[in-house]
């Protein structure tokens, strides 16, 4: 597997990209994103891009990549400006389908996540929305136009390419020490705003079960649209108790979006699709992905109880907590210069990527170092429990290096035992 | 409303998929809070129900004790307390007692204060899908008016009249579900909250779904307004209708639907002309 994930730099990316790097089945993996990985990755490429994404297709051809993960999505307004978002979502979306598809195109998966903001938040919804059901209205903030016009193109995508399997992933809303959202800025505040008279249902998802869903979908061919949240659909009274705070009902249910604004200018800034889920909620039916395998780690409730332990500890650490900062020379250093320990250039049991084409090098020639620092007689004792090819291997090894004597008779002596038999 | 329900019924595998009950919380994933509800219970329709409109129950016995089941009633009363009644009833006189669903209109999902109360005391929005997972895949109890608010609005000279009802969604919800249809028949909400008439301008200005004219209200104010007049209640549940009857699929048979549509209808006129006939007074039963 040769895998290409965008928004590297967020934490769901950064974790995915973590994931995969431990498993040696995946032979290459590029990160790609306008920011630098926010986490500490080993052997994925990062390339810088613009918010276009224009020459991913480069990128696809050159490395045969053929597992897109597109994590890109901007999916909340306070993130980055409404221009930037649309230049993203919009211009973003379809380079990306446009690299993924065309004559030869190695591209055989596409995982895409979006959003619940999809589904928006109105008075007439469904208590929990189904992956078949649309929207009963037309979208009404930028955000949610852009969500709902990139999964139009990427429904087209899918049509125009049958041999492409392609996964849509449609979050709630994520909470966790690592995401900074419209959200968890206002469940940051002392106390927690409402609109006065209503107590509407949220449902979240845990940035770990992000991630988590994320790789699901990498790793098993689920082709369709699935929701990811978690299990249990809260109300906001019930998310502040949780946090131990007070919902506070400071906004006014006329006129909300106007008292909105006035809130803006004291420093709180409610997002427009905030603002539709703190009056009529949203639940999802998450069972279509829980049918195909994926287990939740962490149920609304576990992720808001997460958040308000990692708020305790903001308060009294600060940031301290953050460690890792992106160096590019640095990385490059580690990664490429002949003076650096190969150890140190490796330090988890992570394989290399590799070159399209290239074989993955025997489980034995990586860990020869460990052979010759073995003495004989504890080779010897791990002889028997080598396959046939790698004994040979080892044997050609041992000639070439240390040849021991001991060690090459008892090679001779187990591979004419195994000729016999 | 909704365009198209391609899913439903969804695939029955998926039930196992539903979320497990955490027994720390007090908030069902609808919203419907224990503690609110069992509140209101302990007082309010405590008091209501033995000594208001000291409620006379009969055929408890056809709610079904286990699995989804849909519930059909007549609906009157400017602040209709029939449906309060009938979870109350269910409670107290059966032999399980389970939790009711009340199907309410998306209106109350708007509006400020209501919005709050209705879901905290188990009112669903009148959603397809909402009343498809309750019934089928959660199997609970369901409780619909399919007169809706043309029932609550109509004039107390029309009363113990039904009226439509409506395209007769709620057969179809329960052929879906494969649950059988339970018809109430309720006697008393029509004259614990009669409505005299309607304030238009009111109606406007307040953005309610009506604004009536009661015994009480406007005149007395709203404390005083919401008041009941202490009528006898008598609910009556009849013979369950299973739904299971008409083959594979028969809510795509319109006739059909509104043929069983008009019979739950017809027998819940029946039975609430029956037990009119036999009331000798309107507060002493």
């Amino acid at each position: 597997m040769r895998v290409l994930i965008t928004g590297v730099s967020t934490y769901w990316g950064g974790r995915l990209a973590q994931a995969l790097e431990r498993d040696p089945a995946v032979e290459a993996i590029i990160g790609v994103d306008r920011r630098p990985p926010k986490v500490e990755l080993h052997r994925t490429e990062y390339v810088r891009v613009t918010d276009s994404h224009s020459l991913i297709r480069r990128i696809v051809e050159a490395a045969e990549i053929d597992t897109v993960v597109d994590t890109r999505l901007v999916v909340d307004s306070i993130v980055t400006s409404p221009r930037l978002a649309h230049e993203n979502n919009v211009m973003g979306t379809m380079n990306v389908l446009a690299a993924c598809g065309g004559e030869g195109n190695p591209v055989r998966k596409v995982v895409f996540k979006s959003s619940a903001h999809y589904y928006g938040a109105e008075q007439d919804d469904p208590g929990f929305f189904t992956e078949a059901m649309d929207r009963p209205h037309a979208p009404g903030t930028p955000i949610e136009r852009d969500i709902v016009d990139a999964e139009r193109s990427v429904r087209e995508f899918a049509l125009r390419h049958p041999h492409v399997t392609v996964t849509v992933l449609r979050f709630a809303n994520g909470l966790g020490p690592a995401l900074r959202t419209s959200l968890s800025q206002l469940f940051g505040l002392p106390v927690v705003p409402g609109i006065l008279g209503f107590d509407p249902r949220f449902q979240f998802i845990h940035e770990d079960d992000l991630a988590g869903c994320l790789e699901h979908a990498v790793r098993h061919d689920i082709e369709g649209v699935y929701n990811g949240a978690a299990d249990g659909v809260l109300v906001l009274s019930e998310v502040a108790g949780l946090l131990g705070k007070r919902l506070a009902p400071v906004l006014p249910p006329v006129g909300t979006s106007l008292a909105a604004s006035a809130l803006r200018r004291a420093g709180v800034r409610i997002s427009p699709e905030t603002l539709g889920l703190l009056r009529y909620g949203r639940g999802l039916d998450n069972r279509k992905l829980k049918a195909t395998g994926y287990r939740y780690r962490y149920t609304s409730r576990e992720a808001v109880i997460k958040l308000r332990e990692h708020q305790r500890l903001a308060a009294i650490l600060g940031d301290a907590q953050e460690a890792y900062r992106y160096e590019r020379d640095l990385e490059e250093f580690l990664r490429r210069s002949p003076s650096v320990r190969p150890t140190a250039r490796r330090p988890e049991p992570a394989p290399a990527n590799l070159a399209p084409g290239e074989r993955r090098p025997s489980v034995l020639g990586q860990a020869s170092v460990c052979y010759d620092d073995l003495e004989a007689g504890e080779l010897i004792a791990l002889l028997p429990s080598l396959e046939p090819e790698a004994l040979a291997e080892l044997a050609e090894h041992e000639r070439e290096h240390a040849a021991r004597p001991e060690v090459m008779k008892a090679i001779a002596g187990l591979q004419g035992w195994e000729a016999r038999t | 409303m909704t365009p198209d329900q391609p899913l439903l019924p969804a695939p029955p595998e998926n039930r196992a998929y539903l979320p497990a009950v955490e027994p720390e919380r007090q908030i069902t994933d609808w919203g419907r809070s224990e503690r609110v509800e069992g509140a209101l219970d302990r007082t309010l329709y405590e008091f209501l129900y033995h000594y208001w409109f000291r409620v006379t129950v009969e055929g408890v016995e056809h709610i079904p004790s286990t699995g989804g089941a849909l519930l059909i009633s007549n609906h009157a009363g400017a602040l209709p307390p029939d449906a309060a009644m009938i979870a109350k009833a269910i409670k107290t006189e059966h032999p399980r007692p389970r939790p009711l669903h009340l199907t309410v209109e998306h209106f109350f999902k708007g509006y400020p204060g209501l919005s709050m109360l209705v879901q905290k005391l188990g009112g669903v929005p009148a959603h397809p899908a909402n009343v498809h997972r309750l019934l089928y895949d959660e199997e609970q109890l369901v409780l619909v008016f399919p007169e809706g608010r043309k029932g609550t609005e109509k004039l107390y000279k029309d009363r113990y009249r039904l009226r439509r009802f409506g395209r007769g969604g709620f057969v179809e919800a329960a052929m879906r579900a494969r649950a059988p249809i339970v018809p109430v028949a309720v006697v008393g909400a029509e004259e614990a909250m009669p409505v005299f008439g309607h304030v238009r301008p009111l109606q406007k200005l307040t953005g309610l779904i009506y604004f009536p004219v009661t015994p009480l209200f406007p005149h007395f104010g709203p404390l005083v307004g919401a008041a009941y007049l202490p009528a006898k209640f008598r609910i009556r549940f009849l013979d369950p209708i299973p739904t299971d009857q008409w083959g594979e699929r028969p809510w795509d048979d319109k006739g059909l639907v509104q043929t069983v549509a008009e019979d739950v209808r017809v027998r819940i006129q029946d039975e609430l002309v029956d037990m009119v006939a036999h009331r000798r007074s309107v507060w002493f039963g």
